[in-house]
């Protein structure tokens, strides 16, 4: 337990160090400021301002999913492949932690950077109930969707991060799939008709839907601890490569 | 204490590490010996846990690494070829860092950190990060603990001088064990001589390893001055010396030079490997 505290604190040292995460951080912010004033504007232009769930925080909230999209590879690129290059995999594997502690820790730190992100955007709610007051209660709901959704990310980002020693090459591979189903997500016609029911269950879009409009379901939930479990194991097995490769 | 009982390593089906077993006694400096892929690296990563074998067994001061390694490899320290530090770390967080990972409780860490500091000379840049530090200071750095010690090399001298006992490798296989002084002997027995020839390589090379008490004849590549290069190892070398010349002479051919080196690590494997000399090339 001391030696994951001390790599998750190393790792938390490691990201506040770099000035990557501070550009991360201000870019999520601007971008996310952006989103939230247009948004805003569209719901009271056009919304009328009825059913601020519906008619605005559901949009924010899709908004909010597509620019961690373009931020976490930036943030799980390096968890891996840097500990590959550098050399210090080998180390950090002969110390006394289990493959699944370090595992934890480096997820664990990237959470934690999500988490204050997310933070962050508490700001807009707070700012808007000034003005006028809502339900907070569905807005839980939305912000459980996304720590899910970026959760998930974050191991799949992991994973591709244990494949490579190129932080730009892990840093690619992650973002461009999760782009890639975001584009399908919002342009289902161009889905062929048969694939398109299995697309949706797939989908880590579909399934942020209920979240966005102040539900939480139980498979949704379940749907996305299995999917980031499944990179999470990934992960560990890839680690568990080097005893037959012979190398790391 | 390490304890190494019969350890085999297999990638796929490459067999790396076979069979290989040897103890290094508490507070003993032994040196893990072998040319390039003779399994060294293999058996030291089994040693620190990061491989697991195939068969056999680790056992560090009492502990079996495979039935409980992490109490296991908190007894051990490693120390890869390559420089590998946390390049955003000061030299004092990577060493708390460490020294937490290991296990090192709160209330005597920083004691501890600044007991290697002091003890390594490292005051003056322990809150520099180990990225803007030059090499060789990365490399003291990484030197710092040293209890009983495995050390890898290829280089005999290294061995020789920093350890009180070798064990030697080859093709995965434990070839001897041995003080510095005992293989310090098995080499002066052992004789080297080069020979510079003007006349046809091959024959050149049979006519030479025909002489008696030459184990073993190897054909040099060829450099800038004439005539080729043949080294000649032997137990006893002095007198096949005196024959060289009229063997090469009264066949026809130039003798250029003769001299006698000192063995390398190189010429006392093939000593160890091939004592009978029957096989020819390598």
């Amino acid at each position: 337990m001391r030696s994951f505290v001390a790599l998750f604190r190393k790792e938390l040292r490691s990201y506040f160090g770099s000035p990557l995460v501070y550009l991360v951080a201000a870019a999520f912010l601007a971008y996310t400021g952006y989103y939230f004033q247009t948004d805003l504007l569209y719901f009271v232009t056009f919304g009328f301002g009825v059913n601020i769930m519906e008619n605005f925080w559901q949009l924010l909230f899709i908004d909010i999913r597509l620019v961690f999209i373009l931020a976490i590879p930036l943030l799980t690129m390096r968890l891996l492949a840097e500990e590959r290059r550098l050399g210090t995999l080998e180390l950090l594997l002969t110390y006394p932690l289990r493959d699944g502690a370090i595992v934890a820790a480096k997820l664990g730190a990237c959470l934690v950077v999500i988490a204050l992100l997310l933070g962050g955007t508490l700001l807009y709610p707070v700012w808007v109930y000034r003005i006028q007051p809502f339900a907070v209660t569905p807005l839980i709901a939305g912000y459980v969707g996304l720590l899910l959704f970026a959760g998930t990310c974050a191991s799949y980002g992991l994973f591709i991060s244990a494949l490579t020693d190129s932080q730009v090459l892990a840093g690619f591979l992650t973002a461009l799939p999760l782009l890639l189903l975001w584009l399908l997500s919002w342009n289902e016609a161009a889905t062929a008709g048969a694939t398109l029911p299995l697309m949706r269950a797939l989908s880590l879009f579909n399934h942020f839907q209920p979240f966005s409009v102040g539900l939480i379901e139980a498979r949704d939930v379940f749907y996305f601890l299995f999917t980031a479990g499944c990179f999470v194991w990934g992960t560990l097995r890839v680690l568990e490569t080097r005893q037959w490769r012979g190398r790391h | 204490m390490i304890s190494v009982e019969h350890l085999t390593k297999y990638y796929g089906a490459t067999r790396a590490v076979d069979d290989v077993s040897f103890e290094i006694a508490r507070g003993e400096r032994a040196a893990l010996l072998g040319p390039n892929g003779s399994g060294k690296s293999t058996l030291l990563r089994m040693v620190t846990g990061y491989f697991s074998p195939t068969g056999g067994r680790v056992v560090i001061g009492g502990v079996d690494m495979g039935a409980a390694p992490l109490a296991a490899r908190r007894r051990v320290g490693y120390l890869p070829e390559q420089v590998s530090l946390y390049p955003e770390l000061t030299v004092r967080r990577t060493l708390a860092f460490v020294a937490e990972v290991r296990g090192v409780r709160r209330g005597t860490r920083r004691g501890a950190v600044d007991e290697v500091i002091v003890g390594c000379g490292l005051a003056e840049v322990a809150d520099r990060r180990v990225g803007t530090l030059s090499k060789g200071l990365r490399g003291l750095l990484r030197g710092l603990t040293g209890r009983t010690v495995l050390l890898s090399t290829h280089i005999l001298a290294e061995a020789s001088a920093l350890c009180s006992r070798i064990v030697i490798l080859d093709r995965g296989r434990l070839l001897a064990e041995d003080t510095p002084e005992g293989l310090g002997r098995r080499l002066e027995a052992l004789g080297r001589l080069v020979v510079r020839v003007e006349g046809p390589a091959g024959e050149v090379t049979s006519a030479l390893a025909a002489l008696p008490g030459v184990l073993r004849v190897e054909a040099m590549p060829p450099d800038a001055l004439p005539g080729a290069r043949f080294v000649l190892l032997g137990p006893a070398l002095g007198p096949v010396q005196r024959q060289i010349g009229p063997a090469v002479v009264g066949r026809g051919w130039t003798l250029l030079e003769v001299r006698a080196e000192t063995p390398t690590l190189e010429d006392l494997f093939v000593r160890l490997v091939r004592p009978s000399g029957h096989d020819g090339g390598r």
